[in-house]
C-alpha cells in the first residue's frame, strides 16, 4: 500500500476548499446543490404547464407581469405552453436526475463505499463538474434566447429539430439546447470514465466485487452504461448541428416544404434515424436514471430492515441484465413511428424480456422487508415510496411495451404518468432517501427529521394523486403535449380530472420547499451528526461526519464481509460493520 | 432459515403507510376499471381487439399490482421494530426465486403472444382487395385528404405546385385531374374497409382517430398505410398525436362515417366546385 498523505495536507482556503475543488466529496455535494437548482427551474416550469392544463384559456394578469410574451394579453401562448414542455423534459432528465443520481451521489459515494482516498482523476472530476454547470448554464440561456426556448420536446424530433423555421424556438433556442446536451454528454463520460476506473482499481483490500454495497454495483453498471450511450447522443446532436448548419441533410428527407409554399432544401435524409440514434441512447438513459435509484434504495431498505439484502446476487446479475438489455429496447418508443411492424414485434419481445428482472429485483425488495424489524425513519420511507412507485411505473410499462396496446395509449397521459413513476418519481424519491440518509455524512448535521416525515407523507398522496389519474385520463385519451385539451370534445370526460391533477400538483409542488428549506436551514443549523447514526454497516460511516480530505486515516480501511450483516444471530449489536474481522463478531 | 426474535409490531408509521397503500390500490382499480374514464367509444371492427389486448393486460398487470402492494402494505403495517428485537437473518431462498422468475416469464410469454397476435393481424394482413383509398398528408397545421376521383389513380404531388388552394400540389396535368382535395373533412362508409395513405409535408405528425383505435406517425419521406373498417355511423374527431410545432394542438379534422355510397357519392361531389 503507497502511503497516503493528502490527508494530512496544510489547510486550504476557502476557495480551494468549497468551489474550485477536486475533493470528490466536494464535487458530489456541488452537483446536488446545483441539480437542486435546475429542478426549481423544472418544477416552476411543470407548475405553470399545470396551470395550462388545468384552466385553460383563462386570464392569468398577474403571470403577464412576469412573462410578458409568455402570457402576452394575460392568456398563455400556445408557443410558451410546448416551451414549458421542452425545457422542463430536459432539465428534469438530463439536469437533475442524471446529475444528481450518478454525479452527485456517485461523487460522493464511490471512493467513501470503497475506501479509497477520492476518485481516480481528480481534477477530470472537477472538470467534469465544471462543464456541467457550463451545460446549466446553457440550457438556461435557451429560456432567454430570441424566438424563444424549443418547442420540441426533450425527443427533439427530426425534421422539427433540423430545419430552423419550422417553428418559433427552433432557431436560437434550439442551438443552445444541442450545445447544452454535448456539454452535458461531455461530462457525462469524463465522470463515467472516473467511476469505471475507480471501482475496478482503487477498492480498498478486502472489498471485491462480490462485498460493494448494491449502490456502488449501481453506479458501476451505470457508469458504464453511460460510457456507451452518451457518445451515440454526442453523435446525434453533430449530425443534428450539420444538418440545421452545414446544409447536410441525414434527418430531412427531400420534397418538404414551410405552410407559406418555402422549399426546403434537404434531400435524402431520414427522420427516423434521428429517432433511432436518440433512443439508442434514450432507453439506456433511462436506466441511467434508474440504476443508481435503485442501488441506494436496496441499501436503505436493508439497513432500516435491519436485515440483510435478500439476493444479493440476483441483484447484480438483474442489474447487469437491465442494462444488457437496455441497449436492444429502443424500438418500443417506436412502434408507431412507421418503422418495419415486424421490427415491433422483436421489440414487444425484448422489452417484456427486461420486465423479468426489473421483477427480481421488485421480489427482492419484499423479500429483504418480509420478516424484517423495520425502522421507519425519513430515508426508509422514502426507499419504500421508491418500491411503491416503481411498481406502479413498472406494471404500467407493460401495456406501453405490448405493441398492440401501444396502438391505444402511446402518445397518451398513460405514457405521462408511467414514466413519470417509473423515471421521475421512483429516483427522484431514491433520491431524497439517500439525500437523507446520506446527509450526516456531507454536512456533518442531521436534517430535521418531522419536517422530513411531513415531506414524505404529502409527497407520497401527492405523487400518486397527479400520476395514477393522469393513467386514467390516458385511457380515456387524454394526448401528452397539447395545449388545450379543450379543443377536442372526445376529451371532455378528463376536463374535471385534469383541474384535479393540477391541485394535487401544486400540492406536491409545495411540500418541495418544505425539503429545500430543510435542506439548507440543516447545513447550518442542524443537530451535529455522529460517526453512525443510522447504526449502517458501510465503509463511510466509520470514518468522521463530515469526513476530512483524504477521507480516511493513516491507514484505508480492511473489509473483511459484505454489506448486508444486519441482524447477525449472536453478534452484538444488530449491525456488524463491513471492517469487522469474523472472528471478534463469534467470540462476542 | 432462522427467523428473528420477538413478533415485530405494528407501529404508526407503518399502519398509515399501510392504510394509504390499501387505499391507493382500491382507488387505482377504480380509477383504471371505471367506465367513466374508459376509451372513446369503439367504432371500427380491428379496434375490438386492440382493446381486447388492454383489457387482457390490465387483468394480468391489475392482479400483479393489487397482490405486489398489498404485500408491501402488509409487511410495512406487521414489521415494525420493536425495541431490542432483531429481524430474521436470512437471504437466500433459490426456490422462491426461480417460482417467481419462471411464473413471471410464462406471464410475459403468454402476453407476447397475445399482443403479437393482434398486431400482426393489423400490420401483417393485407387490405381487403375492395378498400376505399384515402391519401391524408399532413402538414403544420391542418389534414388534407385525397381521393382519387373517378379513375382511382392519385396522380403526382410537386411542391412546385402548391397553391392557396391546393396545399399539397398535385399534379392536374395526368392522372390527378380529377383527385378531390378536401382540407379537415373525412368522409367513409360504414362498413366499408378504408386503407388511408399516411404522408407529410413538413414534420413528423401523427393521424390518429381515436373512436377507430387508429394512431400511426405521418412520416416526411414515407407514405405509411393503415387500414380500417368503421363500423357505425357518425362524426369522429380526429386529432394529431405527436408534436409538430405551434399549433400541434388545433391540428385537427372530423371523420363522417355515411350510411351509405350514395350519401358519401353526393359529399364527394359537392367537393367538386372546391377542386
Amino acid at each position: 500500500m503507497t502511503t497516503h498523505d493528502e490527508h494530512a495536507h496544510p489547510e486550504l482556503g476557502f476557495w480551494r476548499k468549497y468551489i474550485f475543488s477536486t475533493d470528490h466529496k466536494i464535487i458530489g455535494i456541488q452537483y446536488i446543490i446545483t441539480a437542486m437548482a435546475m429542478a426549481v427551474v423544472g418544477g416552476v416550469l411543470s407548475m405553470l404547464m399545470r396551470l395550462q392544463l388545468g384552466w385553460p384559456g383563462t386570464l392569468w394578469p398577474s403571470l403577464e407581469n412576469i412573462f410578458p410574451t409568455g402570457f402576452a394579453g394575460g392568456v398563455m401562448e400556445p408557443g410558451f405552453y410546448l416551451s414549458l414542455v421542452t425545457m422542463h423534459g430536459t432539465i428534469m432528465v438530463f439536469f437533475l436526475f442524471t446529475a444528481v443520481l450518478t454525479g452527485g451521489f456517485g461523487n460522493f459515494l464511490i471512493p467513501l463505499q470503497i475506501g479509497a482516498r477520492d476518485m481516480a482523476f481528480p481534477l477530470l472530476n472537477a472538470l467534469s463538474y465544471w462543464t456541467f454547470l457550463l451545460s446549466c448554464i446553457t440550457i438556461l440561456g435557451a429560456l432567454f434566447a430570441t424566438g424563444g426556448p424549443p418547442l420540441g420536446g426533450w425527443t427533439a424530433y427530426a425534421p422539427l429539430s433540423a430545419v430552423p423555421a419550422m417553428g418559433p424556438g427552433q432557431g436560437d433556442g434550439m442551438t443552445l439546447w444541442i450545445v447544452a446536451i454535448a456539454l452535458f454528454t461531455a461530462s457525462g463520460l469524463m465522470g463515467g470514465l472516473n467511476y469505471v476506473t475507480t471501482l475496478l482499481t482503487m477498492r480498498t483490500k478486502g472489498m471485491s466485487m462480490m462485498r460493494l454495497p448494491l449502490t456502488q454495483w449501481a453506479l458501476f453498471i451505470t457508469a458504464i452504461l453511460g460510457t456507451l450511450a452518451f457518445p451515440v447522443l454526442l453523435a446525434a446532436g453533430i449530425l443534428l448541428t450539420f444538418d440545421r448548419i452545414g446544409g447536410t441533410s441525414f434527418f430531412v428527407p427531400a420534397g418538404l416544404f414551410l405552410a407559406d409554399g418555402t422549399l426546403i432544401d434537404h434531400s435524402g435524409g431520414h427522420p427516423l434515424l434521428w429517432q433511432h440514434l436518440f433512443w439508442f441512447f434514450g432507453h439506456p438513459e433511462v436506466y441511467i436514471v434508474l440504476l443508481p435509484a435503485m442501488g441506494i434504495a436496496s441499501d436503505i431498505l436493508s439497513t432500516f430492515a435491519r436485515k440483510p439484502i435478500f439476493s444479493y446476487k440476483m441483484m447484480v446479475y438483474s442489474m447487469s441484465a437491465i442494462a444488457f438489455l437496455s441497449f436492444i429496447v429502443w424500438g418500443h418508443h417506436m412502434f408507431l413511428s412507421g418503422m418495419n411492424p415486424l421490427l415491433g414485434s422483436l421489440f414487444t419481445l425484448t422489452t417484456l424480456l427486461i420486465a423479468i428482472p426489473s421483477a427480481v429485483k421488485t421480489f427482492n425488495w419484499i423479500g429483504t422487508i418480509l420478516g424484517a424489524r423495520i425502522q421507519f425513519t425519513v430515508p426508509m420511507l422514502f426507499a419504500l415510496g421508491f418500491v411503491s412507485t416503481f411498481i406502479s411505473g413498472g406494471l404500467s410499462g407493460i401495456f406501453l411495451g405490448t405493441s398492440a396496446s401501444d396502438i391505444a395509449m402511446h402518445d397518451t397521459y398513460f405514457v405521462v404518468g408511467h414514466f413519470h413513476l417509473v423515471m421521475a418519481v421512483a429516483p427522484l424519491f431514491a433520491a431524497f432517501a439517500g439525500i437523507y440518509f446520506w446527509f450526516p455524512k456531507m454536512f456533518g448535521r442531521m436534517m430535521n427529521m418531522t419536517a422530513g416525515k411531513v415531506h414524505f407523507w404529502i409527497s407520497f398522496v401527492g405523487v400518486n394523486c397527479v400520476f395514477m389519474t393522469m393513467h386514467a385520463s390516458g385511457v380515456a385519451g387524454h394526448l401528452r403535449r397539447i395545449y388545450d385539451p379543450t379543443q377536442y370534445a372526445f376529451l371532455e370526460p378528463v376536463y374535471g380530472m385534469n383541474q384535479f391533477i393540477s391541485i394535487s400538483a401544486f400540492v406536491l409542488g409545495a411540500a418541495q420547499i418544505l425539503f429545500l428549506v430543510n435542506f439548507f436551514a440543516s447545513i447550518w443549523f442542524g443537530p451535529k451528526a455522529s460517526v453512525n447514526p443510522w447504526n449502517a454497516t458501510t465503509l463511510e460511516w466509520t470514518v468522521p461526519s463530515p469526513p476530512g480530505h483524504g477521507n480516511f486515516g493513516p491507514e484505508l480501511p480492511v473489509v473483511e464481509r459484505w454489506a448486508f450483516d444486519y441482524s447477525v444471530p449472536g453478534a452484538k449489536e444488530d449491525f456488524v460493520m463491513q471492517t469487522e474481522a469474523p472472528a471478534r463478531v463469534e467470540s462476542s | 432459515m432462522a427467523s428473528g426474535s420477538g413478533t415485530g409490531k405494528v407501529t404508526v408509521p407503518g399502519a398509515v403507510l399501510g392504510v394509504l397503500l390499501f387505499v391507493f390500490v382500491l382507488v387505482s382499480v377504480w380509477m383504471l376499471s371505471t367506465e367513466r374514464f374508459w376509451f372513446v367509444d369503439l367504432a371500427s371492427e380491428h379496434g375490438a381487439s386492440v382493446d381486447t389486448v388492454y383489457v387482457v393486460v390490465l387483468i394480468v398487470t391489475g392482479v400483479a399490482f393489487v397482490a405486489t402492494q398489498l404485500l408491501l402494505a402488509f409487511i410495512v403495517t406487521r414489521y415494525g421494530a420493536r425495541n431490542g428485537e432483531r429481524a430474521a437473518y436470512w437471504h437466500e431462498n433459490a426456490r422462491a426465486e426461480a417460482i417467481l422468475i419462471g411464473g413471471t416469464a410464462v406471464t410475459l410469454t403468454v402476453l407476447v403472444f397475445l399482443g403479437q397476435y393482434v398486431w400482426y393481424q393489423i400490420y401483417f394482413t393485407d387490405p381487403p382487395a375492395d378498400s376505399m383509398v384515402v391519401e391524408v398528408t399532413g402538414q403544420q397545421f391542418q389534414w388534407v385528404f385525397r381521393y382519387p376521383g373517378d379513375d382511382g389513380v392519385f396522380g403526382n404531388v410537386d411542391p412546385a405546385l402548391v397553391t392557396v388552394t391546393d396545399p399539397i400540389g398535385v399534379d392536374r396535368s395526368g392522372a390527378g385531374a380529377d383527385d378531390i382535395l378536401v382540407v379537415g373533412q373525412m368522409h367513409a362508409i360504414q362498413n366499408q374497409p378504408v386503407l388511408v395513405r399516411i404522408r407529410s409535408t413538413d414534420v413528423i405528425h401523427n393521424f390518429h382517430l381515436p373512436h377507430m383505435r387508429v394512431k400511426q406517425d405521418a412520416v416526411p419521406g414515407m407514405t405509411i398505410e393503415v387500414g380500417f373498417t368503421p363500423t357505425d355511423t357518425g362524426e369522429y374527431e380526429i386529432a394529431c398525436a405527436e408534436l409538430c410545432g405551434l399549433n400541434h394542438f388545433a391540428m385537427s379534422g372530423m371523420l363522417t362515417v355515411d350510411a351509405t355510397q350514395a350519401e358519401f357519392d353526393q359529399w364527394l361531389e359537392d367537393q367538386l366546385v372546391f377542386q
